[in-house]
């Protein structure tokens, strides 16, 4: 059992409901007829791929049907938090550099055992 | 009142009207087990089913002043009037199932429809795409621990909650509108795998279905 908190939907459900959809936070160019050949080709094609710290865009296709962002570790799967689109992540790649327990205090933890 | 275009889509011919079950009584039976079932099972059929999508605040006043209910606000909730048939749930943060009876949808569109005006917000008529299965008996939590994936502890589920999840493999919104009783709004082509589905499930509990 694998449980995701849905920010939508105020509680942990199970991960069954839920679909990964990708790297979080990548913005469209205001005026794709300004951009070079490269920036549209890396909007459209590239995403980071992490050891480590990443943020991505899930949605909880049974259930609420909202896509929402999480934090998750890539190394150990750890989901770190979940918050609305629109927020930003309050634990980032820099954040874990120090110690954990500062980074991850009074947060709503993402997932449950 | 918006410019939308709207129309009854029950007919006053003499077309006849099934149910979403009616192939599913023909081909798997309703089984009768007498006062020795602990699971009774129930079709509520051709109730007006309702989403209504838009903000909480401006739904929230036309549905106070149509239906005399409140829209739910909380995530999960589901509140029903006086006489428990008419019920609106939360779905999402912006989207509401309203089920009242028969034939009371087109009326109530309506309502809304010119209360709402101008306002930004989406009404559709779903009644024919969906129906309710009602579950009930001593043991129709048991049940329903064998085919949601959802926790349906008492603590976890109380009386008033609503939730949209997986029952045996298929989309369906579960809920509870009272103690004994339990709901399962299922989609019409999900209907007759969710009632064998349901029959299969609750055998060993010498099920009873009510037609
Ligand atoms: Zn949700």
């Amino acid at each position: 059992m694998f449980y995701i908190y849905c920010p939508y939907c105020g509680e942990h459900r199970e991960e069954e409901e839920f679909h990964p959809k990708g790297q979080a936070h990548i913005e469209r160019p205001k005026e794709p007829e300004a951009c070079s050949d490269e920036e549209w080709g890396n909007y459209l094609f590239f995403r980071n791929n992490p050891r480590g710290v990443h943020h991505e865009m899930w949605v909880h296709a049974v259930g609420c049907r909202k896509f929402f962002n999480v934090t998750r570790h890539t190394v150990s799967y750890e989901i770190l938090e979940t918050y609305k689109m629109g927020e930003q992540p309050t634990i980032t790649a820099d954040s874990q550099k120090q110690p954990r327990e500062a980074a991850a205090v009074s947060h709503q933890e993402g997932v449950r055992a | 009142m918006s410019n939308a275009a709207t129309f009854d889509t029950r007919t006053d011919t003499a077309i006849p009207v099934e149910s979403p079950l009616a192939f599913s009584y023909r081909h798997s039976g309703a089984p009768r087990a007498g006062s020795s079932s602990r699971v009774q099972l129930r079709e509520r059929a051709m109730l007006g089913h309702l989403i209504l999508r838009g903000g909480a605040i401006v739904l929230d006043e036309a549905v106070r002043d149509v239906l005399g209910i409140s829209l739910p606000g909380k995530p999960q909730a589901l509140v029903q009037d006086a006489s428990g048939e008419r019920s609106i749930q939360w779905l999402s943060p912006d989207e509401w199932l309203v089920i009242v009876p028969s034939g009371e949808e087109f009326p109530l569109e309506t309502q809304l429809r010119e209360r709402l005006g101008d306002s930004h917000y989406a009404i559709s008529d779903v009644s024919g795409g969906q129906t309710v299965l009602e579950i009930t008996g001593e043991a129709a939590r048991e049940l329903l621990m064998k085919a949601v994936i959802y926790d349906v502890h008492p603590r976890h589920f109380p009386v008033g909650k609503g939730v949209t999840t997986v029952f045996a493999k298929a989309t369906t919104i579960l809920r509870r509108p009272s103690e004994e009783r339990w709901e399962l709004v299922v989609r019409r082509s999900f209907a007759d795998y969710c009632y064998r589905w349901l029959l299969d499930a609750a055998a060993e509990y010498g099920v009873n279905v009510e037609q």
